[in-house]
């Protein structure tokens, strides 16, 4: 597009495009009596949009959360990038990758919209406590190659105009973009958005859905998404497993899902 | 009217970074440090200096100390008064023991023990948090103190059980409480105050000041950043430490020349909280502003009739600064409950603005 998005994502990659990043294994999650999630697998590929879709309760942000280590599921494992992982820490799970937009917008309320999206380059800071304290020297010169690699992002997302604000104060659209951003700082080789266009209006979804594909198809990351919009899910999603009562019931291409019967059935409901 | 920033344009992020990027700020802070240099220093007299400026800055570090775990991190704490302590004490162990080594450098030495059981105290945190973890840091509060009386080893056995500053000296003055210069006292406060808040704003702007505020406004998705709760949590517990146990160790030694376990107690945590609970929560000129409410203003208050030659009794003066100070502190809450550093901050706003009542 234009001069400052190449810099954002320059971690090399081994992984060709279309091989496996993600490979969820006969997974299944419990909580005391409750099975959330049942023995599911799925594989999410490279440079790919998967969309992981179902009714309420189907156990989609369960999945997330199994997926970047918030929950350690009781059966089943988990690859990525080839290399199963038992239990792991959620800052483990960032350090190698993984980064992620919540459903309720979790920001840091307190931090200006520079300082939310900067915080998402804390892994990739290494200046000592020592160096940090005098400031002036590496710990600035690090700031500011940060800095620069931000503002990249701001001017991606189009929020340069809310840099200096509190993100308490912004209204809701922006706060989802200002989230989409500080995941971005990652610079992660998976991105997973918790209903990244819950309660918006149509301008809204519309600038996120392009904001989507630009981020998929400008830095080649792969993205899980969650979202109940169908309309998004088929424009956006390359494949699609759909979830209910916390097993997956299809798996596939946008159009074969929309037309799988038992697809329709668990939105729709079944007669009896 | 001349608190502009209009031309002051940045071009680079560095410009763009620095503490004060508005020019009258910079000039204001200027002139801050002269008046606290150079002139307070000159015109001030030994009262004003010994029993105002020198306690006023001592608290003041105290205050960035809880502020950097409280404000920063969001770990609300009752065991400043111990951690103070705890830096006192540490500082009389290591004068007995090193006598000839210069006073400053014990007292910013002190402040590493104090870090040290900081940390241990901060455990807890990495389980509990809210009401619950600043009841173990009382346990923190009540232990520290036994510890202060029960291990005479750390008073050196006296029969007082109090501390004292034995008369240290530096470069051939002296320097304690009772015979030195205040003068010179004051500066030396002044200046360890002055670089102890730079490198505060310093830690705070940058990676491991961010990282508490992550933990602060939201730990779950500071977790995804890749913050690990331990590094952030203990690593403020270790920083608030230090910089309460550099403030107790110069309260002994450069202030009130000697001390017991009362010196240190539970009201003196409180004291410290209302401090930054009325400056403002996470900021550090809230913490000097914060202070002087607490500390000072009851001075003046009491000051007031002698000065204006009204013949009260001394006791129906103090019953009446504590019904000033406490309805001021119920005023200033309601008015703004982020603490006088928003109002000060939205005073800027309105100047910036001025004379037009919208931004």
């Amino acid at each position: 597009m234009n001069a400052h998005d190449s810099a954002l994502h320059t971690s090399g990659d081994v992984l060709a495009a279309g091989s496996e990043l993600l490979r969820v294994d006969n997974v299944t999650l419990r909580f005391g009596g409750v099975t959330a999630i049942e023995d599911v697998s799925f594989d999410i590929l490279k440079g790919e949009v998967r969309a992981i879709i179902g009714p309420n309760g189907a156990g989609k942000t369960s999945m997330l959360n199994v997926i970047n280590g918030f929950y350690h599921p009781q059966e089943g494992t988990i690859a990525f990038r080839g290399e199963k992982r038992s239990k792991m820490k959620p800052y483990e799970a960032a350090a190698s990758g993984i980064a992620r937009t919540f459903q309720n917008v979790a920001l840091f309320h307190g931090m200006s919209t520079l300082d939310n999206i900067m915080s998402g380059r804390s892994l990739k800071m290494r200046q000592s406590f020592l160096a940090q304290m005098f400031y002036y020297g590496p710990a600035r010169d690090e700031e500011i190659e940060h800095r620069r690699r931000v503002e990249e992002i701001i001017d991606f997302l189009e929020i340069a105009h809310i840099r200096r604000q509190p993100v308490g104060k912004l209204p809701y659209g922006l706060q989802k973009r200002v989230e989409l951003g500080r995941a971005l700082a990652l610079e992660p080789d998976l991105l997973l958005l918790d209903e990244p266009m819950a309660g918006m209006n149509l301008e809204e979804k519309e600038d996120m859905s392009r904001f989507i594909i630009d981020v998929n198809q400008q830095f080649g990351t792969t993205i899980a998404l969650i979202e109940h919009d169908m309309g998004v899910v088929m424009d956006l999603a390359d494949r699609v497993v759909v979830l209910d009562y916390g097993k997956k019931i299809a798996d596939g291409m946008p159009e074969e899902v929309q037309s799988n019967q038992d697809v329709i059935d668990a939105y729709l409901g079944v007669p009896h | 009217m001349f608190y502009r920033e209009a031309g002051q344009f940045k071009t680079n992020y560095r410009a763009d970074q620095a503490i004060f990027p508005i020019l009258q700020d910079r000039i204001g802070l200027g002139l801050i440090l002269v008046v606290a240099f150079v002139v307070i220093p000159l015109v001030g007299g030994d009262f004003f200096i010994k029993s105002m400026m020198i306690p006023f800055l001592i608290l003041s570090l105290a205050a960035i100390g809880l502020n950097i775990l409280t404000g920063y991190c969001g770990q609300l704490s009752l065991g400043t008064g111990a951690f103070m302590g705890v830096g006192a004490y540490s500082c009389y162990k290591l004068f007995t023991f090193f006598p000839e080594v210069n006073i400053i450098i014990h007292i910013l030495l002190s402040g590493f023990f104090a870090a040290g059981v900081g940390i241990i105290f901060g455990l807890p945190s990495l389980r509990i948090k809210g009401l619950y973890l600043a009841i173990t840091t009382l346990a923190a509060q009540f232990f520290l103190e036994w510890a202060f009386i029960r291990i005479p080893w750390l008073y050196n056995y006296n029969d007082s059980g109090a501390i004292d500053a034995t008369s240290p000296t530096l470069f051939g003055y002296p320097i304690d409480p009772a015979s030195g210069n205040p003068i010179h006292i004051y500066l030396i406060v002044l200046s360890i105050v002055v670089v102890l808040t730079w490198v505060a704003s310093n830690v705070i702007r940058g990676r491991i000041g961010r990282s508490w505020m992550m933990i602060r406004d939201m730990d779950i998705a500071a977790e995804l950043m890749g913050i690990k709760p331990l590094n952030a949590k203990l690593s403020a517990f270790a920083m608030s430490s230090y910089y309460c146990g550099v403030s107790g160790a110069m309260m002994v030694f450069l202030w009130l020349g000697s001390a017991e376990v009362e010196s240190f107690n539970i009201n003196i945590s409180f004291q410290v909280l209302f401090m930054i609970i009325i400056g403002g929560m996470g900021s550090l000129i809230g913490c000097f502003m914060g202070a002087a409410f607490i500390f000072i203003l009851p001075i003046l208050i009491r000051a007031f009739p002698v000065a204006m030659g009204i013949d009260i009794g001394a006791s129906t003066v103090e019953h009446f600064t504590q019904l000033i100070i406490g309805t001021l502190i119920i005023v200033f809450l309601i008015m703004e409950p982020h603490g006088l550093a928003r109002l000060w901050q939205i005073g800027k706003e309105k100047l910036r603005n001025w004379p037009f009542p919208y931004g």
